[in-house]
């Protein structure tokens, strides 16, 4: 055991956590300085997290089969980038995008097509809201003996998984603006599509964008699933299942990773454009 | 208000109209799906067959593309009822597996949760440090690691139960911190303020107003939580090389093609999630209705 290395890690850790103490109770002037500290302290929690991990794990000779180091997953990525490509294309950008473009255009549309049935939409809404809570994953053997082993029946799994969340979220959505705002656009004798247009789907954006972030993580796990249940060699969860049989974990983690990278990213790069597009909403200005 | 037209306005008709929609197109998809195999099959007899025909087999095969719904529920009635419950092959058996997963995950899960919302509550620091990484975390897929966690804890000697409901419990942990955080921070000012004149301790604080005003955000958040806490532990039991469980079920029924084993499954799968929602629901209104805050 080399006892250094754990005592400076937990000493790295504390220090840290204290400086993150004393950050959050500056009063800084500006905005621009309260945003700098909002982005430092969790920067450094992060950074002392993967410094008392690498402590640990080196300190306490933990089997890398169990857990390796920060320093040596982050070799493993830089040595095998081509075949993480190669994965990222496989996963990622067909599977997960197509799955998911198509997966949310349907439902937005579904949810469009009802919007003028009552009917419709108390017999879908309850059974949409009961299927979000099922175990939808379980349906990627079926698509796999469906669609075969490539990218396609991954963004089936795909599209049904985010079908669902798309649906019900957009039809809440379409309900929400109010019955003055609609009054008023009847005496603008507005017809149903300028309504649609220029009222309801403003007002019911936040609740859509609220279903493409949940999507976007759904999307990802959706892929990685389906992909246990058979593949052509290639793809994160193809990656992740055979490394983790011949235990090479230091590159299960350097997939995972990416995973959360990628994820991330996703995730981000769809609450950017909320932020662009429901800039009038509470959440967004900051109210 | 007569039945039929309660029945016509409210939920329950229009959502079993649209069951029986589903119903309607699954048949004919069944037909439509089977149909091929059925003809080749024929062909391959030399023998020609009728439409009637074509369409009572497509219901009927062994190992159909997608079986007929009395197809599952007949093998749903067969593993449940008809085999002994501490059978392989009874599908009670395999529920009851992945529920004690479920289950134990989920309860670790929410106390830790629920823990880590309190510190996130009390600590400035751990607020603006921890709460950013809750949040990233979400989009990370946790699920993708599931197979790594289970094989590398067995490598260590840890199998069964636990290493399923780890992942139950990293799942439904999300859920929690988040609700709980935003529910224990629910009280408004002036209601704070009141505490504050009474001279409450924080502890006082804490048990007789924030933890109470956050008990509604617990469980909508438990309500997500033990779904996602089952979808965990189907999917930690894939990489266990099919040994026991629903998920184990749906790997060995892809395997050897045995769809109606796949549905079946997939079908109590969804029983299963959908009755625990409904007992934390019941739970919800009931913990609402004593505390005096049922809408």
């Amino acid at each position: 055991m080399n006892t250094t290395l754990v005592i400076g890690a937990v000493v790295f850790w504390l220090s840290a956590w204290a400086i993150n103490e004393w950050l959050v109770r500056l009063k800084p002037a500006g905005v621009a300085g309260a945003r700098a500290i909002g982005l430092a302290v969790p920067f450094l929690f992060g950074v002392s997290l993967l410094v008392l991990w690498e402590g640990i794990t080196r300190g306490f000779h933990v089997p890398t089969v169990l857990l390796p180091p920060p320093s040596m997953i982050w070799a493993r990525i830089i040595n095998s980038l081509p075949i993480l490509a190669a994965d990222f294309r496989q996963t990622f950008l067909k599977a997960v995008i197509v799955g998911y473009a198509a997966g949310c255009g349907l439902g937005f549309i579904v949810a469009i097509l009802i919007d003028r049935s009552p009917f419709l939409q108390r017999g879908l809404l309850p059974l949409g809201n009961f299927v979000s809570a099922l175990p939808i994953i379980g349906i990627a053997p079926i698509m796999v003996m469906w669609f075969g082993f490539d990218w396609q029946s991954k963004a089936a799994v795909v599209i049904i998984m985010t079908f669902f969340p798309m649906l019900v979220n957009t039809v809440q959505g379409l309900a929400a603006s109010g019955s003055m705002e609609r009054d008023l656009m009847r005496t603008y004798a507005a017809g149903y599509w300028q309504t649609l247009y220029k009222l309801r789907l403003p007002a019911a954006s936040p609740f859509i964008f609220n279903a493409l972030k949940i999507n976007s993580t759904l999307a990802l796990i959706g892929a990685i699933v389906a992909e246990f249940f058979g593949t052509p060699i290639v793809g994160m969860g193809f990656r992740i299942s055979t490394e983790v049989g011949r235990m090479n974990v230091d590159m299960v983690w350097a997939e995972i990773a990416v995973a959360a990278l990628s994820g991330s990213v996703f995730y981000g790069v769809v609450t950017l454009i909320e932020r662009a597009v429901t800039f009038w909403h509470p959440s967004v200005r900051g109210g | 208000m007569s039945v039929t037209h309660r029945l016509w306005y409210g939920n329950t008709g229009p959502v079993l109209v649209v069951i029986a929609a589903i119903m309607v197109l699954w048949y004919g998809f069944v037909v439509v799906l089977n149909a091929p195999w059925e003809r080749d099959q024929a062909g391959r007899a030399g023998t020609t067959i009728t439409t009637s025909q074509l369409i009572a087999n497509t219901m009927a095969q062994e190992r159909p593309v997608l079986p007929a719904p009395h197809q599952v529920i007949a093998e749903l009635w067969d593993t449940t009822v008809n085999k002994n419950i501490t059978s392989k092959r009874s599908l009670v058996y395999h529920g009851w597996i992945t529920l004690s997963a479920t289950l134990l995950g989920f309860v670790i899960g929410t106390l830790f949760g629920i823990l880590i919302a309190v510190g996130i509550i009390h600590s400035r620091a751990m607020s603006a440090s921890v709460m950013p990484w809750v949040v990233a975390s979400q989009t990370i897929p946790i699920l993708a690691i599931a197979p790594m966690i289970i094989v590398v804890l067995n490598a260590v000697g840890l199998s069964g139960l636990l290493p399923k409901a780890l992942i139950s419990t990293y799942l439904s942990f999300f859920p929690i911190v988040v609700g709980m955080v935003k529910g224990l921070r629910s009280p408004e000012a002036i209601q704070l303020d009141l505490m504050h004149t009474y001279s409450a301790s924080r502890w006082q604080i804490f048990r007789k107003l924030r933890w109470p005003s956050a008990m509604p955000y617990l469980f909508t958040s438990m309500k997500v939580a033990v779904a996602i806490s089952l979808v965990g532990a189907i999917v930690g039991e894939l990489p266990t090389g099919a040994v026991a469980g629903l998920g184990a079920r749906l790997l060995a029924g892809s395997y050897y093609g045995q769809t109606i084993q796949i549905w079946s499954a997939l079908f109590a799968a969804a029983a299963l999630a959908a009755g625990l929602v409904m007992i934390v629901g019941i739970a919800h209104r009931m913990v609402l209705k004593r505390m005096g805050m049922a809408a």
